[in-house]
């Protein structure tokens, strides 16, 4: 009974925070957004207090249900072990911890949380792991299959699907994302919870909790036959039936063991001696990971128009379309970062890299960073798309602090950077065509056309920045008609200020 | 220019001209009956015998009503990944036009990227020469030197596989005089085709109008000395009284024409297929009338009702399209009533009247201006153009509009890549100021995703 419980409650978690991360209409998020809110690792970097607490709390009643129910890494490891046992029975065994590998892992973890090592804390963090997987592997699947839908919506005038773009956003966090998959699938196909009572971070400070639990499974002693089977069944395997104790840190309170005992030795209730208190591990100091900002000068490279049919020719033919060069990303001196994350310090500190706010960006902007120290953190770029002004999306998704709740109206006057001129690229002087594509696109009117020689008035006219009024959202980046490097690109702020 | 709105003829002389028409029709009784009981060639059965032609009184050509445009021809993704045209449906569509009784060929050596006239010729060489009159254009748009000029008229009696022009049109001339000058009279050609029509090699010399009156008056005078064979000029019942953009009303070109006794070739009798897809009360008004006749059949009915017009030009790139029109002039049944009213309404639809001709492309900057200009029409006829956000409709027409625009054109080829360089303008026969076009469905496109009130 209380397993199907658990079953059930896991299921219903597990599939709702995938949609959060399938679901790029931002309907899911409405409803159950709170799912990726109660996450134990970004409800601590978010500093949600009630959250932390709570979190403990269940904990110190319940044992680790959350490791069970709520978290969606140790879910999907359940369901690939579960495969697993269907090939074969009884396969688990006792084990005894690898004490130093936990608590080891977990100073590493808490020192480089500390030190704004952010690639690190979002490689090892579970949620993150989890969100990774969701975004990099299972998003394309449901994307290709809301595609398939939409392509059959065209074909009968209805449009009720549109179809999305699949793409790539980050190759190493795509690589890093499917590698977590094939680690974790073959632990869990052979051993189980692994991962979870050596690894993960977020386990060890649950499992120092559990151990003082108040409701625990307890073996009977007086009916325990010692066959075994508890243990063979044990995926955390944290049952030593020689001297009938359970790993209580370990034990993840699936209550596979309670169903699985044929004489019913086992018992999920109050433990009967005990009376220690856990305390969490609770960090946030203010260690700035400076970001080396040399400025370089340089230029975005020769603006190669797509003009195949541009040049004189001996016969103009009608139709046909030019070929459009896709657009390469200039070299920033600083990330740009989203609005409502309020620095590249603040977005390093708290970001897990779940991707969370990747999977909703409807404007292909967001995608993991390639960084050393802000690997898979979410980072802004203009080649697709630009960050445009009616979204906020991330801001409603992200729940570790990274990136706080704006309003539409917030976002317009929150400069995250700064439009750059390059003039040897800017077509009005390179082709001697009318443009203004740029200042015509700006939501803030920072740019303005001027003739490019003061004293003639019918000179080619060339856009100058109001870097005051420029909020940095790239839509001048993204619509400049120059590829692959645009004339006019964003310069990311470390620090966003309010204009 | 508008011109002498007072000289149109009224609906008694419309229908005493239409009495005096069909120089060649087996229907001239149908023509007295109701529409509805007259224009009942209904779907399924294409008659192969029964064609309506019209004799060119020059030549004594017996031309059928139904012209093949060849501007359209189909095309797929070729193994490159670029269009090329699909020649096996392009040699099912000439079999099935010839077998139908459609004997008249239009092509240029600019259409479908240069590519109409190979495909037409390899098409056509399979039939015997005598049994099609083959028309094609001196299109020296880009390049109008006298040596580049007549290297594209030996390459269009090649790609032919032919050696001889029934028709050859100096290509959409109009603009201006100037440049009418520069591309026939400084370097000669006019007097080369002229030349080449003594020869023989040309039978009947003509010129395709698009642009202003007073243009068309200059070169419609050169008619005492050059005597033009032939006029190759826009009309429709849109365009009769009511032309949008530059057009001159094709009322007038008519008159001027048919005093002079100049045989009239049609195009754009559908408008690129916008009196096609008109919006759907206005479809419904003419389904009314006849069920089972398409809404295009009226558009080429109307055409077809004008006694000095030789051929209504359309490009069938589909094979349904081919039969609808064979069944419409499989006999011609002239309507009786103008469709005054049914211009009068399609006027109230702000759609941009481009005919989908591809002039204009392939726009340097990347964009698809053809499909953007389509998919805003679309919008408009099915009344997912919303006038303000206050629309009773707005949600639905705002989601179908942008959804749709996603699917019919890429994101990178969406008019917010518009730079204004202008550089399509001039190639545009309707004078469609297109850069301006691009801004405002673009600031339309901004004002739905942004949801700002209008």
């Amino acid at each position: 009974m209380l397993r199907k419980i658990r079953i059930i409650a896991a299921a219903i978690f597990f599939t709702l925070i995938t949609l959060l991360f399938l679901d790029f209409t931002g309907t899911i998020h409405a409803w159950f957004g709170w799912m990726a809110k109660i996450q134990f690792l970004p409800a601590l970097l978010a500093m949600h207090v009630g959250i932390v607490l709570l979190l403990i709390v269940l904990t110190l009643v319940f044992g680790r249900v959350y490791c069970s129910v709520i978290c969606p890494l140790g879910v999907m490891q359940d369901i690939i072990s579960w495969f697993g046992g269907r090939r074969k029975k009884n396969r688990f065994s006792y084990s005894p911890a690898i004490s130093w590998l936990r608590y080891g892992l977990l100073v590493v973890f808490v020192v480089a949380l500390v030190a704004g090592v952010g690639s690190f804390v979002a490689l090892v963090a579970p949620y993150s792991s989890y969100g990774r997987i969701a975004q990099n592997l299972f998003a394309p699947i449901w994307q290709a299959g809301n595609n398939a839908l939409a392509f059959l919506a065209e074909r009968v005038d209805s449009y009720a699907f549109y179809s999305t773009e699949i793409w790539i956003r980050s190759v190493s966090t795509f690589a890093i994302a499917a590698a977590t998959f094939v680690v974790l699938a073959v632990l869990a196909w052979r051993n189980g919870r692994t991962y979870c009572n050596t690894v993960c971070p977020v386990g060890t400070v649950l499992g120092t909790l559990s151990r003082f639990s108040l409701l625990k499974p307890v073996i009977d002693r007086s009916k325990c036959v010692d066959c075994k089977l508890c243990a063979r069944n044990c995926k955390a395997s944290c049952i030593d039936i020689e001297n009938h104790a359970i790993d209580y840190s370990r034990c993840v309170t699936c209550m596979d063991c309670i169903d699985v005992c044929r004489k019913g030795a086992i018992e999920y209730r109050r433990r009967t001696s005990a009376d220690c208190t856990g305390a969490a591990a609770k960090n946030e100091d203010k260690q700035p990971a400076k970001a080396d900002a040399s400025r370089r000068n340089f230029i975005a490279g020769l603006g190669l128009l797509a003009a195949s049919a541009a040049k004189a020719q001996e016969m103009k033919v009608d139709g046909g379309l030019a070929t459009i060069l896709a657009k390469k990303a200039p070299k920033r001196d600083a990330p740009i970062t989203p609005a409502g994350s309020f620095s590249a310090r603040n977005m390093a500190q708290h970001c897990t890299g779940c991707q969370l706010c990747v999977s909703v960006c409807p404007n292909q902007v967001l995608r993991p960073s390639a960084g050393l120290m802000t690997l898979m953190q979410p980072t802004m770029s203009y080649e697709s798309g630009y960050c445009r002004p009616e979204c906020v999306k991330c801001s409603e998704v992200c729940p570790a602090g990274a990136i706080k709740p704006i309003t539409v109206a917030d976002k317009s006057s929150i400069q995250i950077g700064h439009a750059v001129w390059i003039k040897e690229n800017c077509v009005p002087l390179t082709d001697d065509v009318e443009c203004g594509n740029c200042a015509r696109h700006c939501p803030t009117q920072a740019i303005t056309m001027v003739a490019s020689d003061p004293a003639k008035k019918d000179s080619p006219k060339i856009p100058t920045v109001n870097v005051e009024r420029c909020i940095g959202c790239g839509a001048c980046e993204n619509l400049c008609p120059v590829r692959p490097f645009s004339a006019i690109y964003v310069e990311g702020h470390l620090n966003h200020r309010t204009i | 220019m508008q011109i002498k709105k007072d000289n149109g003829i009224d609906r008694r002389e419309f229908l005493k001209r239409l009495g005096a028409g069909t120089i060649v029709t087996t229907t001239a009784l149908a023509g007295c009956k109701s529409d509805g009981a007259a224009a009942g060639s209904a779907a399924g059965e294409v008659p192969t015998d029964k064609m309506t032609y019209r004799i060119n009184q020059n030549t004594d050509d017996k031309v059928s009503i139904l012209g093949y445009g060849c501007m359209r021809w189909p095309t797929r993704k070729g193994a490159d990944g670029r269009d090329e045209i699909d020649q096996e449906t392009v040699n099912e569509l000439v079999d099935y036009a010839l077998a139908h009784g459609v004997n008249y060929f239009d092509t240029s050596p600019v259409y479908v990227q240069g590519k109409s006239e190979t495909a037409t010729g390899i098409a056509l060489s399979r039939h015997p020469r005598d049994s099609y009159f083959l028309a094609t254009k001196m299109s020296n748009f880009s390049n109008w030197s006298r040596e580049n000029s007549i290297a594209m008229y030996e390459r269009s009696l090649r790609e032919l596989k032919t050696d001889y022009f029934d028709y050859y049109l100096l290509h959409s001339v109009g603009g201006s005089i100037e440049d009418f000058n520069r591309r026939y009279i400084d370097n000669g050609m006019l007097d080369f085709m002229i030349e080449e029509r003594k020869a023989g090699r040309i039978r009947n010399l003509g010129w395709s109008f698009h642009g202003d009156a007073h243009v068309f008056d200059h070169i419609l005078a050169l008619h005492d000395t050059v005597h033009w064979d032939f006029c190759q000029i826009q009309m429709n019942y849109s365009d009769w009284r009511n032309a949008r953009g530059n057009n001159v009303d094709a009322e007038y070109l008519y008159q001027e024409l048919d005093k002079r006794e100049i045989p009239i070739i049609i195009m754009e009798p559908l408008l690129g297929g916008r009196l096609s897809n008109v919006p759907d009360h206005i479809a419904a008004r003419l389904k009314q009338q006849n069920p089972d006749s398409s809404v295009a059949s009226w558009a080429f009915r109307f055409s077809g009702s004008m006694p000095r017009v030789l051929t209504i030009l359309s490009g069938m790139t589909y094979m349904e399209h081919l039969q609808d029109n064979i069944r419409t002039y499989s006999p011609l049944v002239p309507l009786t009533r103008f469709l005054y009213d049914t211009a009068e309404l399609m006027l109230q639809y702000p759609t941009i009247p481009c005919n989908d001709c591809k002039y204009c492309m392939p726009c340097p900057y990347g964009l698809d201006i053809p499909a953007i200009l389509l998919h805003y029409n679309k919008c408009v006829n099915e009344g997912n153009v919303s006038s303000s956000s206050q629309d009773e409709n707005y949600r639905k027409a705002r989601r179908a509009f942008l959804v749709g625009y996603d699917r019919s054109v890429p994101k990178l080829r969406q008019a917010s890549h518009c730079v204004g360089c202008k550089q399509c303008n001039p190639h545009c026969p309707q004078r469609i100021d297109i850069p301006r076009e691009m801004r405002r469905i673009d600031k339309y496109v901004e004002d739905l995703k942004q949801e700002r009130e209008f």
